[in-house]
């Protein structure tokens, strides 16, 4: 448990919580970054504003914090594009299936008690552990 | 100025991945790796933004309706059934394998790192294939003689 960070942890984890609140709050929607992003490749929608926004003071974040001196490194991603491609495909293709990802199953859906997210968010988290013990453990990625 | 609202969430909500270091696939991929050097960082993650959203969301439901707009956008649905559970099992392997999730992929792209643009395009690619797929299913239904004789 060397990486084990729980203040940020925990100081990241309210502020994500709280704006799933004022989002909800504000604009009676839910801050689920799949369904968020899902709506905008849908032409015929008209509601692209608040969606655009939301997602434009996400990517805004970073760079803001760049600003500050906070500069955040690009992520560690595998070497095989291959990878990166079919790992994409599923997120996004699951996702929508799903009806969901980690924040609006896991934070909002949970947050909301509601039974099909916390099924949801109990399979998506056993998927992924299994997916990381192949890749970690027995390919030895 | 309305708009101002959801970009101020989205701020937030970039600010907490970026605090907690969940935008790191290295960080999610340590939760995840159960049988390595366990890291329970994303558990407080979850844990903490819960200890919001719970009560915050019970606020929410007293109040007739949202201060910027109409309505309450709440899901309808209640019901497990298989499409949630294939597409979270397909999702949670996605995951697993890159340590990205939509979040984190998005906010990544203001890095400019070539893999997250190719990740978020697939991503992209793979919501347009559902969306698609949906589309045929509706088709074919609406073309077939027992829809139709429901339809009158």
């Amino acid at each position: 448990m060397a990486n084990f960070t729980p203040l940020s942890a925990a100081i990241g984890g309210a502020l994500i919580g709280l704006s799933a609140v004022l989002l909800m709050l504000l604009t009676g929607r839910i801050a689920g970054i799949s369904g968020i992003f899902g709506g905008l490749l849908n032409w015929r929608g008209e509601d692209k504003g608040w969606r655009i926004a939301f997602i434009a003071g996400f990517i805004l974040a970073p760079i803001i914090a760049g600003w500050i001196g906070h500069g955040m490194p690009p992520p560690k991603l595998p070497a095989n594009w291959v990878i990166i491609v079919s790992a994409g495909l599923l997120v996004g293709f699951g996702t929508r299936l799903g009806g969901g990802c980690t924040s609006g199953h896991g934070i909002c859906g949970i947050g909301r008690l509601s039974v099909r997210s916390i099924a949801a968010t109990i399979v998506f988290m056993t998927t992924a552990v299994i997916t990381v013990a192949i890749t970690h453990h027995v390919l030895g990625g | 100025m309305w708009i101002i609202a959801p970009l101020f969430c989205g701020l937030i909500f970039g600010a907490g991945l970026l605090v907690s270091g969940m935008v790191q696939p290295t960080k999610v991929l340590g939760f995840l790796d159960i049988f390595g050097a366990w890291d329970p960082t994303l558990a407080v993650v979850m844990a903490a933004a819960l200890a919001v959203s719970v009560p915050g969301f019970m606020l929410a439901n007293q109040r007739p309706r949202p201060w910027l707009a109409k309505q309450y956008f709440w899901p309808s649905k209640s019901e497990v059934d298989l499409p949630l559970v294939t597409g979270a099992a397909l999702f949670g392997i996605g995951w697993g394998l890159v340590g990205l999730c939509p979040g984190p992929a998005l906010e990544s792209l203001a890095t400019l790192s070539p893999g997250v643009i190719v990740f978020a395009a697939a991503m992209a690619a793979g919501m347009a294939v559902y969306d698609l797929w949906q589309k045929s299913r509706l088709t074919v239904q609406r073309g077939s003689p027992l829809a139709g004789a429901s339809d009158g």
